[in-house]
């Protein structure tokens, strides 16, 4: 390697803060090279004026399709934190054919998730057998009393219109793509 | 206050008649200086009571426990796929490695294999998460020794990574995305793409530290010499890691152990040592390796086989009754996990072997008679995360 | 003396110099932190800085101003209450007083002394008997740590300072500030004196020399040890909170620009522009717009190299300047008399 002129390093240092800088002011391409612009050029993004849209996958809060839900408990026995609260009961409903014996379902009474204990892993949605819980990737649910990140069940089901169609695979892939449910369904 | 056991009781007071000795020629007292929980340098709540003579440390001591909370214990009352959300956070800034040595573990105990895509998707997330982590490392290291801007040129590149690790798991920091058998969900479509991408701006981005740090002769000056480990005492101590490659050791468990399934040893890449084992040693080791692990996932992503993402593994999993030990080449250094089984939903016990509480043991030795100064460089380019040395 | 024809008693006169010392000191100050502390590193880190407070965040000082004054004025408990209390004035005090020799325009100056450059130098070391009290009193190790290192750091940096300047007072002729921006102006450069003669040309290792000392003397990166935050939490400033805090800032600042004033009229000119005239009057009004402008050129080097290098650690810190600096500067000296009697 050719001998080091002292200082040389330094001088490349200061080379690549300079280029950084004229980066940010200057990020306008070709005519309008010289004119600053450094809102686009700036790596950030002024949060409350303009927002980055997250990843369509991206786990933000956990929605309820209330009509598929059995009452099963499953989600409320994996979750970590054990912060699902379900309460149901059984009740009678009329039966399928005209003559039959009379059914019983599962009612939900409630449905409580507490996102100030929520680990946001995601067991719960995994393991539902009934696709009725679905991750949405909406963010800005914070609030200034922490009693009130106990969403209930009109909440969480108020969830569902943000939750997203899921994404096509890269090739290669074997999973079947999976779509949601339509409302009123069952 | 934490406990103090015995030890630390007599050292205590040994180091109180220290500080009161007189020296003849120059009527000087020892100070004692206590650098953190609470201190800019320290990488979270590690306290190292240091006994100076003027500049010079005489002795160091590290006190370390202020962040436990308590896993072993923790995951004696969970189910398997509650233990791998827990686990993503022992070293925060890797999450997904810290879930691999975990499931290959008890993939090992249930004699399951991950099918080659889901293996191959897996390696690519974990170089993911190496790159992310020491990354971070290459500009915070600017930081601790005063030069700002390095630090905001790690999180701005870092940024990329993780978008792409969002957009495959959802979770920026803790994915939670390998499940026994295989992982939870396949790629999204354009995710290829759009990751080859940042791999060429991590690249401009090991270019640019390059030039603002490596070359820089303040920062030669500042590390250059500094805390020399040579290979025997690192050895002794247990490092692992950039921490021992930069003594001269070579030494990788992605390329050395092979029952590790996960496919390093079909891929061309290379093992970056360095004979010196000082901090310019350590640094420079890390910056190569970054660069090596853009080169593996660009690999990677070339050749990633088609096929399932998941085994068929029951609903409910109970793992047999055994006891396995699995470790990887984390970022940090060796990270391991002794799963011992007795059939149940959830293991009997774990024991969690991490990098930096090995690594950490080192300072008493390596702070001897240096400055203040390169206390903190040599905490810096040691490397450790709370997280990982208090679990 | 009569401005402009009214003639004013001395107390009124007194008054004006009073508030026109706090302008000249706060108005760089100001313009320091906003140019090269809030915009141009956040354009160097690709981020944008304050932009809330006011339009493209200008008044964003004010609202800092604001915030320190309405905090809780802490002394440590153990802490030397009336030595703690004093040593952000004995700095501030020291920075103004840089202030007062630094010429303006032909008329636009506070003190003509004929000492002018010795008088400024001296002056501006009070401010390392500030520090180091201010490290001893706050009852801190970190702050002892950082006073003493502070203690031992601007001692060794005033030797390069006050050599690099010599040479260009033996070119000048004379220590007398204003002098020595009418050489400047009036000089010539191989017998053309299109640009008159800035010592830049001809004393561009003293400006090396003093610029460097001049960022020891600041305790700016790469030679902040004293500060070191990293390291000392904040050094010797560590216990300072409200309204003290926010003397220490200004006089980290004021400072700077007082060394940029100082640099500018030894080695760039100073308040003159070639072209034009250097009695008239219009040039007590455009004299210290252009003496700013040359002031944020210097400012900005200093900032520049301020948040691209990390920090030297203390020895190298000392052997650097007594092993490279100082006999570099004595060189300068030694070239520079030879060449003035040749030529």
């Amino acid at each position: 390697m050719a001998p080091k002129v002292p200082g040389q390093g330094l001088v490349k240092g200061l080379g690549v803060t300079f280029k950084e800088m004229t980066k940010t002011l200057f990020p306008n391409e070709g005519a309008k090279k010289l004119m600053p612009n450094p809102s686009k050029g700036a790596a950030t993004v002024q949060y409350p004026h303009e927002k980055e849209a997250p990843a369509p996958r991206a786990r933000g809060v956990i929605a309820l399709l209330e009509e598929n839900c059995t009452v099963c408990m499953l989600c409320a026995r994996s979750c970590p934190d054990w912060c699902i609260y379900i309460e149901g009961h059984k009740q009678k409903a009329p039966p399928r054919r005209p003559g039959g014996k009379e059914r019983t379902v599962s009612a939900l009474d409630r449905f409580d998730i507490d996102y100030a204990l929520c680990m946001y892993c995601g067991i719960c949605v995994e393991v539902c057998p009934f696709d009725a819980l679905f991750w949405s990737p909406e963010y800005e649910y914070s609030e200034p009393r922490i009693a009130e990140l106990l969403h209930d069940k009109e909440r969480l089901g108020e969830w569902m219109d943000t939750v997203l169609e899921y994404e096509p695979y890269e090739a290669g892939a074997e999973v079947k793509a999976k779509k949601l449910p339509k409302k009123g369904a069952k | 206050m934490t406990a103090v056991s015995e030890r630390q009781q007599l050292q205590y007071i040994a180091g109180q008649a220290a500080d009161a000795r007189v020296n003849v020629e120059l009527e000087t007292e020892g100070m004692t200086l206590n650098i953190g929980p609470q201190h800019p340098a320290t990488h979270g709540t590690l306290r190292i009571i240091v006994r100076l003579d003027g500049e010079q440390v005489v002795s160091a001591d590290p006190v370390m426990g202020y962040m436990h909370r308590g896993y072993e214990k923790l995951v004696e009352v969970r189910t398997y796929p509650q233990i791998n959300t827990l686990v993503n956070r022992i070293d925060w800034l890797s999450s997904f490695c810290n879930e691999v040595p975990f499931i290959l573990g008890a993939e090992q105990l249930m004699e399951v294999e991950a099918p080659p895509r889901a293996q191959w998707i897996r390696t690519v997330l974990f170089e993911l998460g190496r790159i992310s982590n020491i990354g971070l490392f290459l500009g915070e290291m600017g930081l601790q020794l005063g030069a700002l801007t390095a630090a905001f040129y790690a999180f701005r590149d870092r940024e990329f990574v993780l978008n792409q690790i969002e957009a495959v798991t959802g979770g920026r920091f803790h994915p939670n995305f390998d499940r026994i058998g295989g992982l939870k969900d396949d790629l999204p479509k354009g995710w290829i793409a759009e990751t080859k991408r940042v791999m060429d701006r991590i690249r401009e981005y090991c270019d640019e530290m390059d030039e603002l740090l490596v070359g820089n002769e303040i920062f030669e000056a500042r590390t250059r010499g500094i805390g020399v480990i040579p290979a025997e005492v690192g050895l002794s101590y247990g490092l692992s890691g950039a921490n021992i490659r930069a003594s001269g050791v070579d030494w990788d468990i992605r390329r050395d152990d092979t029952r590790n399934p996960l496919p390093y040893r079909e891929l061309d890449w290379k093992v970056w040592t360095h004979p010196d084992g000082d901090s310019f040693a350590r640094y420079w080791v890390r910056l190569q390796e970054v660069r090596e692990a853009t080169k593996i996932v660009d690999q990677l992503l070339d050749g990633i086989p088609s096929g399932p993402i998941m085994a068929k593994v029951p609903r409910i999993i109970k793992v047999p009754e055994g006891e396995a030990y699995v470790a990887t080449e984390n970022p940090l250094g060796e990270m391991g996990y002794y799963i011992v089984s007795k059939g149940d939903l959830g293991p009997f016990r774990v024991k969690i072997r991490t990098a930096s509480f090995n690594n950490v043991s080192i300072l008493p030795w390596v702070l001897r008679g240096v400055y203040v100064p390169d206390v903190i460089t040599i905490l810096g380019t040691l490397y450790f995360i709370l997280g990982d040395i208090d679990r | 003396m009569s401005i402009l024809g009214i003639h004013l008693a001395y107390w009124q006169q007194t008054v004006l110099r009073t508030i026109g010392v706090l302008l000249a000191v706060l108005l760089p100050a100001g313009t320091f932190v906003y140019v090269f502390l809030f915009k141009m590193v956040s354009f160097m880190q690709s981020r944008l800085g304050p932009m809330e407070a006011g339009p493209y965040g200008s008044m964003q000082l004010l609202a800092e101003v604001g915030k320190f004054i309405q905090k809780e004025d802490i002394v440590p408990e153990t802490a030397d209450r009336r030595l703690f209390k004093l040593a952000p004035y004995l700095i501030v005090a020291s920075v103004l007083l840089v202030y007062f020799v630094v010429p303006f325009g032909p008329d636009a100056y506070f003190a003509n002394l004929d000492v002018g450059i010795f008088f400024a130098l001296a002056v501006s070391s009070i401010s390392v008997i500030g520090i180091l009290i201010a490290g001893w009193a706050s009852a801190n190790k970190y702050s002892l740590l950082g006073g003493l290192r502070a203690a031992g750091q601007l001692i060794a940096y005033e030797l390069p300072l006050v050599l690099a300047v010599v040479g260009v007072v033996i070119q000048a002729g004379t220590l007398n500030l204003q002098g020595i921006v009418a050489v400047q102006a009036n000089g010539s450069i191989f017998g053309w004196s299109g640009i008159g003669n800035p010592f830049i040309l001809t004393q561009f290792v003293g400006l090396f020399i003093f610029l460097v000392a001049a960022q020891a003397e600041l305790t700016q990166t790469p030679f902040d040890m004293p500060i070191a935050e990293s390291e000392l939490v904040a050094g010797y400033i560590t216990e300072y909170s409200g309204m003290r805090f926010l003397l220490f800032f200004i006089a980290e600042f004021a400072s700077a620009g007082a060394f940029a004033a100082l640099a500018s009229t030894l080695f760039l000119g100073g308040w003159y522009f070639p072209g034009l005239d250097l009695t008239a009057n219009y040039m007590n009004v455009v004299g210290p717009l252009i003496l700013l402008a040359k002031i944020m050129i210097i400012g900005g080097l200093i900032f520049f190299v301020r948040f691209t290098f990390p920090r030297f650690r203390e020895d190298q810190l000392q052997r650097f300047a007594w092993t490279i600096l100082i006999p570099l500067s004595l060189a300068n000296i030694f070239v520079t008399a030879v060449l003035k009697v040749v030529f």
